[in-house]
């Protein structure tokens, strides 16, 4: 259950990135999540719910896109998807594989309201 | 949608989409990064110690102080929920250690071992061991600003560990299979099969076989271990935990 440590890690990035365009309200959130990533979407969801109280993303819809995990064969060369607790190279059965996706954690992109009024013409 | 610091193209109903692209970690990290850098300048070996509770984490830590105790000043991080107990078994042993009690936290993270760190004087230290919270799932998402992650998998856990929790073996810089003495009356636990599920997991980490009770016959391989790591550290080489969110980086950054 560390998944409230990384939303409340989430809420400060959402709340400087809105700062710092000047919007008050933040709608939409999405999140790039792979498997060997060591967090679960349905636990972040309900963790989402804890630590977005009373912040600037009080109101905000929670999106989360699974990444699949992917491996590339050092050995053959080839591409794979794969299970998370089997990384070995659907081509050769190696071992010896880099992981190209499977362990994103990112916050992708966020979608801001309300924005300042616009003197500058900035945004 | 636009890249974050781009000029912004409002939709009609006045919403616009940002591309953000941080880790969640983004926080932690950056701390972990200061740690690191603190370490670095004092030339601490830092190791960061995962395992299910009751593997032998503290036991392993005392043996390895027996061992190399006389020739380094070693200093060690204790997480647990509750209790001094560890860090009251490792100063026993003459050895500064600081204690971090979670309360209900599941995980040390970077903020917990800093604030640590004003509690224990790096000067003269060569090795800091960090004896994380007995958890193989969240305290691997962490990085703590350590140098290397060890996973400790005891020998009555059952071989098929690395399979179950893949995050936190696929992390491991070194795995050690501990309480190694009682192979001999355990008929389910394969050194074999434990090997092929960390291999599985495309990690090519030593696997040592441990025997906290029997120092003197299995321990010298983990200790020999530890020497070339403070070897590459004093020879300037910037050396990071294998984290699992080393792709996410690499990611964010494309």
């Amino acid at each position: 259950m560390h998944e409230l440590a990384l939303c409340q890690g989430l809420i400060s990035t959402v709340e400087r990135t809105a700062a710092k365009h000047r919007a008050n309200g933040v709608s939409r959130v999405e999140l790039l999540l792979g498997p060997l990533s060591g967090a679960e979407g349905p636990l972040l969801e309900r963790a989402f719910d804890v630590a977005r109280a009373g912040t600037i993303a009080e109101n905000a819809d929670l999106v989360i896109i699974e990444a699949p995990v992917t491996v590339e064969c050092h050995t053959c060369g080839k591409a794979s998807e794969v299970p998370p607790s089997r990384l070995l190279c659907r081509a050769c059965g190696g071992w010896q594989v880099r992981v190209t996706s499977g362990e994103e954690l990112l916050l992708k992109s966020i979608e801001l309201t309300d924005f300042e009024p616009d003197i500058l013409g900035a945004n | 949608m636009v890249a974050d610091g781009g000029r912004l193209e409002k939709t009609a109903d006045g919403r616009a989409a940002v591309e953000v692209m941080t880790s969640l970690l983004h926080e932690n990290d950056h701390a972990a990064a200061h740690n690191r850098e603190h370490f670095n300048r004092h030339g601490v070996l830092a190791i960061n110690l995962m395992s299910s509770p009751g593997s032998g984490k503290t036991s392993l830590l005392e043996a390895t102080i027996d061992a190399l105790g006389d020739k380094y000043k070693i200093g060690v991080i204790e997480g647990d929920l509750e209790t001094e107990n560890d860090a009251k078994r490792i100063r026993a042993k003459g050895v500064p250690a600081i204690q971090i009690t979670t309360g209900s936290a599941c995980h040390l993270d970077a903020h917990m071992v800093h604030d640590a760190l004003h509690n224990l004087d790096l000067d003269g230290l060569d090795i800091l061991f960090i004896e994380n919270v007995g958890n193989l799932v969240c305290p691997a998402s962490f990085d703590l600003g350590h140098h290397l992650n060890v996973t400790l998998l005891s020998t009555t856990e059952g071989d098929d560990k690395p399979a179950k929790y893949p995050v936190i073996f696929r992390g491991a810089d070194i795995v050690l299979l501990t309480k190694a003495d009682l192979l001999e009356v355990l008929d389910d636990f394969d050194v074999g099969s434990a090997t092929n599920a960390v291999r599985a997991l495309a990690n090519p980490a030593p696997i040592l076989t441990v025997s906290a009770k029997r120092a003197d016959t299995t321990l010298a391989p983990w200790i020999s271990w530890i020497e070339a790591q403070m070897n590459e550290l004093k020879s300037g080489a910037q050396m990071r935990p294998t984290m699992q969110i080393d792709g996410a980086v690499l990611h964010a950054a494309e």
